[in-house]
């Protein structure tokens, strides 16, 4: 599934949002509209398209649709759902 | 604010199930085992901040009656690199050389070798007669100096991480972050007012009570069994196999209780150390580091250097920020400079602004957790600003934070939106509280400040056990240090409808209990409570079941009501209800003992959020400031145990004041920490403060069941600028740097006259 090829149903895309740090995995790209039903298949469509990234994305929290997540795979995602990667968070 | 929920148990403040064991010294601490033939071990540590290492002989030690091991870096196998996992672990190369330099010795205190004898003090000849030869180089203690191009390096092999393109020559700066948002230069050209500031904060300890310490022991076959004092049992036993290279199956860690932890006992130091000195021994080994130890060997929090510039309309609306935060990370990378950006501006609503962020290598030690790591220093930056702010717009300092703050579905400085929060309801209970319009003494002065963490979740497991009796046992994964057993109690009692005094819960070791995170990252009444919950739903399940069973009656036609199972609504079953302890007691006949289990990765943690107040006197003569009063306004989602939530508040309180007023690490120009003892590194004692009021704003998490946000982070993050802007208030003279000590105090009062 690519993540914005001709056949893509813009109504049903997620956006997803990479933060300064993960631009160079990126190419620059800071946002991405992306259709995927869940994280899983989200990190196998940035693999696709930026081949090696899969591992780097893993390790970071994500938040989706507000929620943040330490440790993402199976979480649904929906039509406009909004996906931001983020720094790990720990605490003392 | 809190919605009303009748809750019988939670929210209630029953007697710590631990306290008695405490003070009567029968509680088990890290040092407190011994064990038959117990040697005793110690480590040879750096007499320099930074050398080449040439060459490591033990070979006069092991010769001396009375000692079985002697250990250097060169007995350790090759660490490759990778995460060590865990909290703030790092990779597993940096922390193998942290626990035992190979090489290189990056700080004063660095540990070079370790003996194991029969007594201490034959240990501590056996470790002078180490022959350890050094090329000595020039230390970095600076984090500006180490920024510099043409600083010494402390690693050939570090090229600053997340950078469009690797750089093409090392450098002392291991990573970089920024975050960004609208037009910055627009921003500033649309505000009335702007104001800036430039702001240093030394090395601070968390200043736990109990010192590291650990036994270990390892048979023949390998198998070895240590007892710490931990904040995670299940992540030292995964550090210490990745370190020695063996199977985690064959490492059982048994958590002591705990004298503090606050971050700091996150990391291995002396564990790993231990099981090798066992093994070579062939004796139990126990390890015990002192207070000079703790403070040169173990992980404080970063210095820092912050700069920050924010701009404002009249009426206090913020129309941009920016942000240049740097941070020591210590010997190797992983500063907290990564929380530091995402939480310096997240309190505020912000159309432009611009984070950059450093994770700096100095020649110190390697920092670790404390409280919200890396938040205080960022929050300090920003809240002194908005107080200069508040100032320059004569304006209420917490109306200017009212105008400005964030609140359900305001998009966040680090990217999505927030759900429910608690922000501004904390601010308007600061602003109603009756200590923020209390008149104050001539001459003092009172700070506010705000604050910010965002907790986590992460993975716990939980076994609930119903005795014979009704009677029930809780068995959790998280060492205790802010009061789990007692929170586990009650969301226990809560959910199963019985009485506190029926439930009892233990930490279990890493044979009896399954996987838990660590105590940290407020996460464990938040998360382990969560696990807990489930286990009781388990056990309500099944009881439910042999309920319908006895009845002769369908499972949905059972209901589980204040404690006992009761015939659903319509349900024509003339029974009488059966309690928990009813069921317990013919559980012989209905399928055997009843055990509910649970285990889960938590979501959804809530954000926290805090406002200070901070009334206090400078003496104009000597600089000493006596704190007044300080007032902790804080949500807790639901506060489970209101005096361990209070606790938790006093303590970040205690600890943000103590480094804000005095806490610093005092290095010479050697590198050697000049203050390594707790009479000349200054925390606060019982006298030096007043009693710390608190207000627990209860807005409920919607992801827990009871509404939990957990609570140990956030307190600490606003008392540095609480504190400074008092200072501020009572002086007239604005002191950016950290601590706020009586010789800083005093120059800046003298100059300013």
């Amino acid at each position: 599934m690519g993540p914005s090829g001709p056949c893509a149903i813009d109504a049903a895309m997620a956006k997803v949002v990479f933060p300064d740090h993960l631009l160079q995995h990126t190419g620059g790209e800071r946002e991405l509209d992306v259709v995927a039903a869940n994280f899983r298949e989200l990190l196998a469509v940035l693999e696709s398209k930026w081949p090696g990234t899969a591992e780097v994305f893993a390790k970071c929290a994500v938040a989706i649709d507000d929620q943040i997540y330490q440790d993402a795979f199976l979480e649904p995602l929906q039509p406009h759902s909004e996906v931001f990667f983020m720094q790990r968070i720990e605490g003392g | 604010m809190a919605e009303a929920v009748d809750y019988k148990v939670v929210g209630t403040r029953p007697i710590r199930p631990d306290g008695v064991d405490k003070v009567t010294g029968r509680a088990q601490y890290g040092a407190d085992l011994n064990l038959p033939n117990m040697l005793y071990g110690k480590v040879l540590r750096s007499p320099h901040a930074h050398a080449k290492i040439k060459s490591v002989d033990v070979s006069k030690a092991l010769a001396m009656d009375g000692v079985y091991a002697a250990v250097s870096g060169a007995d350790f196998p090759t660490a490759a690199h990778g995460d060590i996992g865990g909290e703030g672990g790092g990779d597993v190369a940096d922390v193998a050389k942290n626990v035992m330099a190979r090489d290189k010795v990056l700080y004063h205190g660095h540990a070079v070798a370790a003996v194991a004898a029969t007594s201490q003090s034959i240990a501590d000849a056996a470790l002078a007669a180490i022959d350890v030869e050094y090329d000595v180089l020039t230390p970095v203690l600076d984090v500006d100096e180490a920024m510099a191009d043409d600083a010494p390096l402390l690693d050939e092999n570090c090229f600053t991480a997340n950078l469009p393109e690797k750089p093409d020559k090392p450098s002392n700066i291991a990573a970089v972050m920024q975050l960004a948002r609208g037009n910055v230069e627009e921003g500033f050209e649309a505000a009335d007012v702007i104001v800036e500031g430039d702001y240093n904060i030394p090395m601070a300890h968390q200043g736990y009570i109990e010192p590291h310490a650990c036994t270990a022991t390892i048979n023949e076959a390998g198998q070895a069994t240590v007892w710490c004092c931990t904040q995670g049992h299940f992540e030292f036993r995964s550090m210490t196999a990745k370190l020695l290279g063996m199977e985690i199956a064959d490492l059982k860690f048994i958590a002591s209780e705990i004298g503090g932890g606050f971050g700091g006992k996150t990391v291995v130091y002396l564990e790993p150390l231990a099981v090798l000195l066992s093994k070579q021994s062939g004796r139990p080994v126990k390890m015990m580091m002192t207070r000079e130890d703790v403070f040169r060997a173990t992980g404080p929090t970063s210095g820092t250097h912050c700069k920050v510039k924010v701009g404002a309309k009249k009426d206090g609306t913020l129309t941009a920020a920016t942000a240049w935060l740097a941070y020591e990370a210590g010997a190797f990378a992983g500063a907290p400079m990564g929380p530091g950006a995402m939480c310096v501006f997240a309190p505020y609503e912000l159309e432009n602004f611009h984070i950059e962020a450093f994770d700096v290598l100095v020649n110190k030690p390697k920092v670790a957790a404390y409280r919200a790591p890396g938040a205080p220093q960022a929050a300090h930056a920003i809240e002194v600003a908005l107080d200069d702010l508040a100032r320059q717009l004569d304006m209420d300092p917490i109306d200017l934070r009212l105008k400005n703050a964030v609140s359900e579905g305001t998009q966040a400085s680090y990217g999505p939106k927030f759900p429910r929060i608690g922000f501004k309801e904390c601010l308007e209970a600061a602003k109603a509280h009756p200590n923020y319009t209390k008149p104050l003494p001539e001459g003092a002065g009172r700070g506010v400040a705000a604050g910010f963490w965002f907790n986590v979740g992460m993975q716990s497991s939980a076994e609930v056990h119903i005795n014979e009796n009704g009677s029930v046992i809780v068995v959790e994964g998280n060492p205790d240090i802010g009061g789990s057993r007692a929170s586990m109690c009650i969301m226990a009692a809560e959910t199963l409808g019985v009485e506190y005094d029926s439930v009892r819960a233990l930490v279990g070791d890493t044979e009896s209990t399954g996987f838990s995170n660590v105590t940290g990252g407020s996460r464990t009444t938040f998360a382990t409570g969560m696990a807990v919950i489930e286990a009781c739903e388990d056990i309500i399940a099944q009881c439910k079941a042999r309920a319908a069973a006895t009845w002769g009656v369908d499972e949905d036609q059972v209901e589980w009501e204040d404690g006992q199972a009761v015939p659903a609504p319509g349900v024509n079953a003339d029974v009488k209800p059966l309690s928990l302890a009813d069921i317990a007691a013919s559980a012989h006949k209905t399928g055997g003992p009843l055990l509910g289990r649970a285990s889960l990765n938590a979501q959804g943690a809530g954000a926290s959020f805090a406002v200070n107040i901070c009334d206090l006197q400078v003496d104009a003569e000597t600089g000493k400031v006596d704190v007044l009063g300080f007032t902790a306004v804080q949500d807790a989602g639901r506060a489970i145990h209101p005096d361990y939530v209070e606790g938790q508040m006093q303590g970040g309180a205690s600890q943000g004041l103590g480094w804000a007023l005095n806490e610093e690490y005092i290095f010479d120009k050697n590198g050697v920490m000049e203050n390594a003892g707790f009479l000349d590194y200054r925390i606060p004692v019982a006298s030096d403060l007043p009693m710390i009021d608190c207000e627990i704003v209860e807005v409920p998490n919607p992801s827990h069941p009871y509404g939990v946000r957990g609570v140990g982070e956030t307190p600490i993050v606003a008392p540095l600028a609480a504190a400074a802007n008092a200072v501020r208030d009572a002086t007239g003279v604005r002191v950016n740097d950290l601590p706020l000590s009586p010789p800083r105090l005093l120059d800046a009062i003298d100059s300013a006259e």
